[in-house]
């Protein structure tokens, strides 16, 4: 197969997946608001106890705990994505389609290539609204271009990293119902990380938890990045962990989209 | 093919089918449910590997050359596969990208498919708002419009309507009119008869009889067309008791086993023109 096919179909799988994000905005609105009502909810509801408890001079404000928040609610939103991303996957597994495909002389990598390249291009215009959302509340970012990029290029990366595994989860799951239920993991692990409170306020075991889980070594980068504060040894953790998330969710996926699903 | 076996954990699904179909024929796969048909459009269709046999489709073997046969082949599955968020111009329009027509040829080819299936007023909306008949004519017309040279079809008119059945049936005619090389599954002897130059009937892994349609139905006492009546004449058992321990040995008696014997050199024969 060579690379001018490969780069036809994967264009054609793609351009298939946006029109679906295009028939169905709905879908895409609900994915987004989910995050957006958890940044609301915790900035404007528990935002000023939780502020005066950040290790700030003097305690902190309702204004210091978005800016702590916020790195937070980006995974959040990279998974929330990411779950659509297995739901979409599992109704194309569940109703045939990757079956036809795959009787088709195409270039195999395009099946989930478009399937990945549409949710790499829903992630950016996801984080572009949460973006928005921060600043409309009063977020303000002390970092520099550099600070940016480095953030920017870790979403993306995480973005591509969980997006193979939920499109492993997708092709797994068997039912529609199952493929939107697992990734709900992705959607809870943040909450018990640094993200939403530091972790010196948990209880123990929940605090050597939220410590050695993927998701704080990640959000301590974002948050060191976008502050303009040192990186230190969270960044290689942080770089780390996607890697090892990707090439698990790329092998999973692999693996699974040979089988043929049984009705 | 020649010696097909296939099994899921200790479940002998196929258990040594051996079947030649000529190019440019039809051929009906008579069978229960359970009977092991799906299995062997998908291991014709290199969704599934055999666990051992030599399967050839359209000259290429499957396990070594898929893509020649994948290029060669269309196929309709025993449930509709088609984008239910597309409309069906959509639908017919990503089968012609994907088989990489030009723009023109890709418009021309799918304006003339809609218009052959009847479904030109539905064209532009959402498959998931069509009937089950619509969306079946659909998904045969998806597997057309990359102008295969064999095509299977897994129980295509199962659950459909008389009318649309029939015009399936005339599909399929057109189809071999041109040429090509139709390998279907059914559960109605009726059907068989209706479209197949030869028909092998599939019980519990084995081609248990096989021959020409008349042929077949000389077996059976009186002229019914029930699916029951067919096995309780080849096998002893109505179709419904598939499953129940038999051995290959206890079928014998039945059919012309024309099947079992042609082992030949399946190349030139199972290549549609
Ligand atoms: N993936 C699978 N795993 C386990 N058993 C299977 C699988 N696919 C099919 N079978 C079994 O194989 C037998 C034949 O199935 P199938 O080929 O679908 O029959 P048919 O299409 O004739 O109804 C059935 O008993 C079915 O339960
Ligand atoms: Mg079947």
């Amino acid at each position: 197969m060579n690379l001018t096919y490969v780069v036809r179909d994967s264009t054609t799988m793609l351009r298939r997946n946006l029109r679906h994000l295009s028939r169905y905005p709905s879908l895409a609105v609900m994915l987004i608001a989910i995050p957006v009502v958890f940044l609301l909810l915790f900035v404007y509801v528990f935002g000023g106890t939780l502020g005066a408890g950040l290790p700030v001079d003097g305690g902190g404000t309702r204004a210091d705990y978005l800016t702590y928040l916020v790195p937070g609610i980006w995974i959040m939103t990279v998974s929330s994505v990411a779950n659509g991303t297995a739901v979409a996957v599992a109704i194309d597994q569940t109703g045939g389609m990757f079956a036809r495909f795959r009787t088709m002389d195409i270039a195999r990598v395009s099946v989930l290539a478009g399937h990945v390249l549409g949710a790499v291009i829903r992630t950016v215009l996801a984080l572009a609204v949460m973006i928005v959302v921060a600043l409309l509340l009063g977020f303000r970012s002390d970092a520099g271009v550099v600070g940016w990029l480095g953030a920017a290029g870790l979403v993306l990366l995480l973005a591509f990293s969980f997006t193979w595994l939920t499109v492993a989860m997708g092709l797994a799951a068997g039912s529609i119902e199952t493929a939107s239920n697992t990734p709900l993991v992705l959607m809870v692990l943040p909450v018990v990380s640094s993200g939403f409170v530091p972790t010196e306020q948990m209880p123990v075991g929940l605090r050597q938890f939220a410590e050695h889980q993927p998701f704080t070594p990640i959000i301590e980068t974002l948050r060191a990045l976008t502050s303009g504060a040192p990186v230190g040894s969270e960044g290689w953790f942080a770089l780390g962990w996607c890697v090892v998330i990707g090439v698990v969710g790329y092998l999973w996926s692999r693996r699974q989209f040979g089988r043929v699903p049984t009705r | 093919m020649v010696g097909l076996h296939k099994s899921f954990g200790d479940h002998h699904v196929l258990d040594g089918v051996d079947l030649t179909v000529p190019g440019g024929t039809v051929y009906a796969l008579l069978g229960p449910n359970g009977a092991g048909k799906t299995t062997m459009v998908n291991i014709l269709s290199t969704l599934l590997t055999a666990d051992a046999g030599e399967v050839r489709v359209a000259g290429h073997d499957v396990r070594r050359e898929p893509a020649r046969v994948r290029s060669a082949i269309g196929v309709t599955g025993q449930f509709s596969a088609i984008d239910m968020f597309l409309t069906g111009r959509e639908n017919l329009r990503l089968m012609a990208d994907l088989s990489h027509l030009d723009r023109r040829s890709a418009a021309r080819d799918v304006a003339a498919l809609l218009d052959r299936f009847d479904l030109v007023e539905a064209a532009d909306r959402r498959a998931l708002t069509w009937s089950g008949g619509m969306q079946r004519r659909l998904d045969l017309a998806m597997t057309l419009i990359t102008r295969p040279r064999l095509i299977f079809l897994d129980e295509p008119t199962t659950g459909l309507d008389p009318r649309s059945r029939r015009e399936v049936w005339d599909v399929v005619r057109e189809q071999v009119a041109d040429g090509v090389t139709v390998l279907l599954t059914t559960q109605y002897l009726e059907e068989a008869d209706a479209l197949a130059d030869r028909v092998g009937v599939l019980d519990a892994g084995t081609l248990v009889a096989e021959g020409a349609p008349a042929e077949l139905k000389a077996l059976v006492p009186g002229d019914s067309t029930n699916l029951d009546d067919v096995f309780l004449a080849l096998t002893g058992h109505a179709a419904s008791a598939v499953g129940a321990t038999h051995t290959a040995d206890a079928i014998a008696p039945t059919a012309p086993n024309a099947s079992t014997a042609q082992t030949g050199p399946t190349d030139q024969e199972t290549t549609a023109r």
